[in-house]
């Protein structure tokens, strides 16, 4: 990424596709994220736990799908975009085995600000995991 | 029945009463840190050198290693122990609302939204809390999952000043918006039992619909499951029709049997679907009512087609596409040069 340009406002366009991106959902991805956000809810990293919740594996849990939807615009807006707003809702569940598949689309350019919105899905398996909307400034 | 009524609305006062509330500060653990961060980047794979390579980071406008912003909520978050929070923190319970409903037997919670906004990037060594506010409670909904309530709360994040708040007020550094949908089950299940041993957990795979198929409509799917696009004809008459059924619309014969279309055709109308979403179908979705060059038509998919350039009029060639390991065969159609 270090030798990755930043996307420029003005070479962005209202309606532009950015990059699939599928994201394989695995035990460690789902554990070690959770963690990695301090989030030590069972039904995150004990399968046992998890069953008892009636959930047929671990599930993953809100803070890394916002890290992934992060990872998602960031690998194509560039290292210098910056965050205005990472917005989301949430849907099925990403279980171990599955692989969730992110699209989006530029759905808004503010001139004034250099800021533009990103619309996206995460689809996985049993449909959205996650949709929402992302904003980032850019240079 | 009406005692039951009035009961529900002293419970329901209680928690409408309490919209608005602000809780007080929830501290952080732990600073803003760089071994947090980079494991974070790790796991998530991000890979940034904002966040990570302190030579790159100093080269932008913060000078030096900031936090991933989606890790905001990260940093406050009590660990392991559930409710244990650092000294200073707040000993009331922000989501005491959600206590309350589950005394009247909306039991179970899911997380709906999670908007996060951000005011400014958060640098190593920054101590961040936050305060929480009851924003709203829902009218009662029913959806898929259940009846209950939407729950809205919101979460303001700043970065304290050190020494006791000299120099002004702490920073805002952020908000995160959290609704969730706590519930009465609509269909309370059993867990699920364990599998044993090192079976392959049982994650439900979401099918397409099967089409209900009669004797009348049978010939149509072992067809397309041979790769054939077959159509009905009147042995009486010769009419073609479609979709299938038992009589005739021409001359009412019961007697029929099949030919085997061409596969070309045209759009003669088409749809495309955008919402709801429905498993597992990808969208936007077009389907197409194809005029085949036979003269019937009939509805499909429309395969390797821009949403925003179909035109009714487009010349179209059916192929066959397999789903779910082969139990379903469908015909689709893609466009083909005119």
């Amino acid at each position: 990424m270090t030798s990755k340009n930043t996307r420029r406002f003005d070479e962005v366009r209202a309606g532009e596709a950015l990059p699939e991106l599928a994201i394989p959902i695995t035990v460690p991805l789902i554990a070690g994220g959770a963690i990695a956000t301090r989030d030590y809810f069972p039904g995150h990293h004990d399968a046992e736990a998890a069953r008892k919740l009636g959930s047929p594996h671990i599930f993953m849990n809100i803070l890394t799908t916002s890290g992934l939807v992060q990872r998602y615009v960031e690998e194509w807006a560039g290292p210098g975009a910056r965050f205005g707003a990472l917005k989301i809702k949430l849907g099925a569940p990403n279980y171990p085995g599955d692989t969730m598949t992110f699209t989006g689309e530029v759905s808004g350019c503010n001139a004034d600000k250099r800021s533009v919105e990103v619309t996206l899905k995460g689809k996985n398996s049993m449909g959205n995991h996650v949709t929402g909307t992302v904003a980032v400034v850019l240079p | 029945m009406r005692e039951t009524k009035l009961a529900e609305q002293d419970w329901m006062t209680e928690v409408r009463a309490m919209v608005g509330r602000e809780y007080g500060r929830v501290y952080a653990w732990d600073e803003v840190n760089a071994p947090m961060i980079r494991q974070w980047c790790e796991i998530m794979g991000v890979e940034n050198p904002l966040y990570t390579d302190a030579t790159y980071a100093a080269t932008t406008e913060f000078g030096a290693i900031v936090a991933p912003p989606a890790m905001l909520q990260a940093w406050c978050l009590e660990g392991l122990h559930p409710n244990n929070y650092p000294p200073g923190s707040t000993t009331e319970n922000p989501y005491e609302v959600l206590r309350l409903m589950e005394g009247q037997g909306y039991q179970s919670v899911v997380a709906v939204n999670s908007d996060l906004t951000f005011e400014r990037y958060v640098k190593v060594g920054e101590k961040l809390y936050y305060t929480t506010r009851l924003d709203a409670v829902g009218e009662q909904k029913t959806t898929a999952l259940g009846t209950g309530y939407f729950v809205t709360l919101i979460m303001s994040f700043f970065s304290e000043k050190p020494n006791g708040g000299e120099g002004g007020q702490d920073d805002k550094v952020g908000e995160l918006l959290f609704r969730v949908f706590k519930f009465r089950p609509a269909n309370a299940q059993p867990a699920a039992e364990a599998p044993k041993g090192d079976a392959a957990p049982a994650v439900p795979k979401i099918k397409r619909p099967k089409p209900g198929i009669s004797d009348d409509t049978r010939f149509f799917w072992e067809g397309a499951a041979a790769g054939k696009l077959l159509i009905q004809r009147c042995k009486c008459c010769g009419t073609l029709r479609h979709p299938p059924g038992p009589v005739c619309t021409k001359c009412h014969s019961f007697e029929w049997d099949t030919v085997e279309s061409g596969g070309t055709g045209s759009i003669y109308s088409f749809v495309v679907m955008h919402y709801p979403e429905v498993p597992p179908f990808d969208y936007p979705n077009p389907v197409g009512l194809i005029e085949l060059d036979e003269g019937v038509r009939l509805i499909a998919g429309l395969v390797g087609v821009k949403r925003n350039e179909i035109t009714i009029g487009q010349r179209v060639q059916v192929e066959f596409q397999a789903f779910d390991d082969g139990e379903l065969t469908l015909p689709l159609f893609r466009p083909v040069a005119p």
